[in-house]
């Protein structure tokens, strides 16, 4: 982030607001696994007015009650700044890293879609499946479930597909998402 | 050492462990068993309040007067919400406290059983950390910690919900005061990169500024010292925010007095010209900015901070310091030392010379009254009579306080306790009362409206109780005066609800609490009533009747720049209620 003397920004800004390089970024944050801390972390974004895209947690390590978060969130470098030290800030919050910042980072997502019908259209969502290398996890005489893994942008498309072909419901895991490279965060 | 004894012997243990010799607090159902071990015991000495809002306070104003832990305890349920103005206080203020609450036991939990709220998550975003502890093997660790979390980087308050079968079972005590139960260890010492380049910046600084704040006391009076130290090393001009007053004297040469809304001319505008600004220990709070993007435009900006969220937050700096404001005027003081700077004598002589146009404008000159007292006048007075005693002032929310912050000088720390960043109305009397039993022999005086008066009023009882002879020096205008006043400057002067009808008569108000009434209306009084009110070695209500139409001024009208202020001597009727355009009305 460049630093320019004398060139201000904050909330307290009578101007609108700029749009201008507002863009998502995907979160780690290690995290004691502790009764509550699901609730301050998303406490600290809903109080504080920031935005969450996706959030998935679940214990990565049991024997040191450690949890993973990856958060997807949206804003200005600036802001996203402000994101990370105020998470930095929860007691219970050992690390927090911006993998979009890292670099390319590697991003999936799972998803469960259920389609039903029957004759052409069935036979059109087995097709369009096949092609995404979506798994069957379930099928009846005129439904299937889909199990698809991918990044969130192809889960995307294939969602946007399959709501001609029947869409039922769907399910997303949300992101779970890595750094590239040997090392971790 | 270890030793077997139950949850609420426990919680006592802990407190005599962590050196506590004095509590805050409101039994109730759910703590019980705690009760039942103070009742016990002598270590430490519990302070019965009349609103558990009030213990809140009163811990706050302990612990800002002394540097110390302030600790309250409150019962579950209605105990623990009355609880949550004082926490979310002492979090803007990053006030150390320690509040115990108890709660259903563990098996009820989820029940709706009777007084039971969700403690932890209704304190969760009021408090730094919070804990529900629901094994009695968890809770020395969680006790301990709880100080510990309290009062390591930046303060704040905590808070440990106990149900009540805790309390009453037995486990293994341990002190582990000195023990770390989280990974929670922010850095105090910053690098000495950083130490560096703000060295070059200050040195060839020709206009230069210091902007320090509560985060100066906070860091404790080796921090003080060394603030001192360096104004005088560096020969820097020096302004504090409200919550940073005493941390340099307001008798110091360097000092230009409060910036911010309220605050000084010359503060102001020195901080709007300098070219280098040292922001030690405060936050760029939306009182001291004015409009950002009209905000000190051709400074670079050194910002010293514990805590890396409050840099960048409002106003983007050129360098962060994040450390301790003591560890790292340390390491400044002696790379400057060891760098020998040579400073732009005629560039500094020059800014001082500006700085002393500014100050000429004398822009704390108030129109004087020689029948009804001003209220500028009398805080001037009671300045005057008690500077040189062993004073601490604390006052309420609104006209008062800023008066209060103008025209009471101070020149020490932690002498000051007033609730800046949540702006709690009532906080006074119980934070004057925390105050007082922590100083026992000194003068604590809190500056009140009579309007703020009332919201805590019940705690002049507890005063009286606890033999706690603190002063209640009302500055009775009649009127929630900075809401009239902001009446006056948004709403074309329509008064809407801001007259304080149906005063209660102070005095027998006082006589009531078994407490001393004291009346003044004219000017020729004054001294002699504030010199009655010293005399007197219990709780007092002075009710000091002063105009009811005074408006504070230096003031920054909201969404303006520094440079657009409004002085009081001068400003006309006209010009205050059209101060602020549309833009600035929405703002707070
Ligand atoms: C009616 C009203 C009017 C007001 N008008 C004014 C006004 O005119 N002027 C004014 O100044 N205020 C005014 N205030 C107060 C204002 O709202 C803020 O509370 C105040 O300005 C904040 O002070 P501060 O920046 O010193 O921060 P604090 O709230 O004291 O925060 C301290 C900062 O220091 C940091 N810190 C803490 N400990 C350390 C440490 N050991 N080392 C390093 N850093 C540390 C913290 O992280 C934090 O960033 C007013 C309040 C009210 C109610
Ligand atoms: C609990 C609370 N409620 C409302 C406010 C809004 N408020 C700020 S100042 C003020 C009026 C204070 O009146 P008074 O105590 O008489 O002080 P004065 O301004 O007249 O000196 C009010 C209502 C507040 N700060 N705190
Ligand atoms: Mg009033």
């Amino acid at each position: 982030m460049m630093i320019v003397a004398g060139q201000s920004q904050s909330a307290y800004f009578l101007e609108e607001e700029l749009p201008s390089t507002e863009r998502s970024h995907t979160l780690s944050v290690l995290v004691d696994n502790e009764p509550g801390v699901l609730a301050r972390v998303v406490g600290l974004f809903s109080g504080r007015g920031y935005n969450i895209e996706s959030l998935t947690v679940s214990e990565i390590e049991h024997s040191s009650h450690m949890s993973r978060i990856t958060i997807v969130t949206t804003g200005r470098p600036p802001v996203i700044s402000q994101i990370m030290h105020q998470l930095g800030r929860l007691v219970p919050v050992h690390k927090v890293v911006n993998l979009t910042w890292a670099g390319d980072a590697l991003e999936r997502e799972l998803a469960l879609v259920k389609v039903s019908g029957k004759g052409e259209i069935r036979d059109e969502a087995l097709r369009l499946a096949q092609a995404f290398s979506a798994r069957i996890v379930d099928a009846t005489l005129d439904s299937y479930v889909f199990e698809i893994t991918g990044a969130p942008a192809d889960i995307d498309r294939f969602v946007g597909l399959m709501k001609d072909c029947g869409l039922v419901e769907l399910a997303r895991t949300g992101l779970a998402a890595l750094a590239r490279g040997r090392t971790g965060i | 050492m270890t030793r077997q004894m139950t949850g609420a012997e426990m919680v006592i243990q802990a407190l005599i462990d962590q050196g506590v010799d004095t509590i805050f607090g409101y039994p109730g159902g759910a703590v019980l068993p705690i009760f039942d071990e103070l009742f016990q015991q002598e270590d430490v000495r519990h302070i019965l309040v009349r609103h558990e809002q009030g213990a809140g306070h009163a811990a706050e104003g302990y612990a800002r007067s002394t540097g110390k832990v302030g600790v309250a305890l409150a019962t579950s349920g209605p105990g623990a919400t009355n609880m949550v103005t004082a926490l979310t206080d002492a979090l803007l203020d990053s006030i150390p406290m320690v509040c115990i609450t108890g709660q259903v036991p563990t098996t009820l939990i989820g029940t709706d059983a009777f007084q039971e709220a969700d403690t932890v998550g209704i304190t969760r975003p009021c408090t730094k950390h919070n804990w529900l502890v629901r094994r009695i093997e968890d809770l020395p660790a969680i006790l301990h910690e709880a100080f510990r979390i309290a009062t390591t980087g930046r303060p704040g308050p905590v808070l440990v919900d106990i149900p009540k079968n805790i309390q009453f079972q037995t486990g293994t005590y341990e002190n582990c005061k000195d023990k770390a139960l989280t990974q929670y260890h922010p850095a105090v010492k910053a690098p000495d990169a950083a130490i560096r380049e703000a060295v070059e910046l200050m040195a060839a600084a020709k206009k230069p500024i210091l902007y320090t704040g509560g985060g100066v006391i906070n860091s404790g009076p080796k921090a003080v010292a060394l603030l001192r130290d360096f104004v005088k090393l560096t020969g820097f001009p020096i302004t504090s925010t409200l919550m940073g007053l005493g941390a340099y004297p307001a008798s110091g040469r360097n000092w230009l007095g409060m910036l911010g809304m309220h605050g000084t001319y010359e503060a102001n505008l020195a901080m709007h010209d300098c070219d280098v600004m040292v922001c030690v220990g405060a936050r760029f709070d939306d009182r001291i900015t004015g409009r950002i993007d009209a905000f000190s435009p051709n400074s670079k900006k050194i910002h010293i901070d514990i805590d890396p969220s409050s840099i960048n937050k409002n106003v983007v700096v050129d360098l962060p310091i994040v450390g301790d404001v003591g560890h790292v005027l340390e390491d400044l003081i002696a790379a400057w030392n060891a760098r020998k700077p040579v400073q732009d004598k005629a560039a500094h002589a020059a800014w001082w010379k500006q700085i002393d146009g500014w100050r000429a404008k004398k822009c704390l000159t108030y129109r004087p009254s020689a029948e009804a007292i001003m209220p500028q006048y009398a805080i001037e007075r009671l300045h005057a009579l008690t500077a040189g005693r062993d004073t601490y002032i604390t006052t309420e929310v609104g006209q008062h306080q800023m008066w209060a912050a103008q025209y009471y000088h101070f020149d020490e720390p932690n002498r000051f306790m007033t609730s800046g960043g949540l702006g709690t109305m009532g906080y006074g009397l119980p934070a004057a009362i925390g105050t007082q039993l922590a100083h026992p022999g000194a003068l604590v005086i809190d500056i009140a409206g009579d309007a703020s008066i009332q919201m805590n009023i019940q705690e002049m009882s507890t005063a009286v109780q606890h033999n706690a002879p603190v002063k209640a020096f009302i500055l009775n205008n009649q009127y929630m005066g900075m809401v009239r006043q902001w009446q006056q400057l948004l709403h074309g002067n329509r008064l809407s609800h801001s007259y304080v009808d149906s005063q209660p008569d102070f005095v027998r108000l006082a006589e009531a609490y078994g407490a001393v009434g004291i009346r003044c209306s004219k000017p020729a009084d004054l001294d002699d009533a504030i010199e009655e009110m010293i005399r007197i070695d219990r709780p007092v209500l002075f009710d000091c009747h002063v105009v009811s139409l005074a408006n504070c001024f230096p003031m920054i009208p909201s969404g303006k720049a520094h440079n657009e202020m409004l002085l009081g001597a001068d400003v006309s009727d006209e010009e205050i209620e059209t101060a602020i355009g549309t833009a600035g009305k929405v703002l707070v």
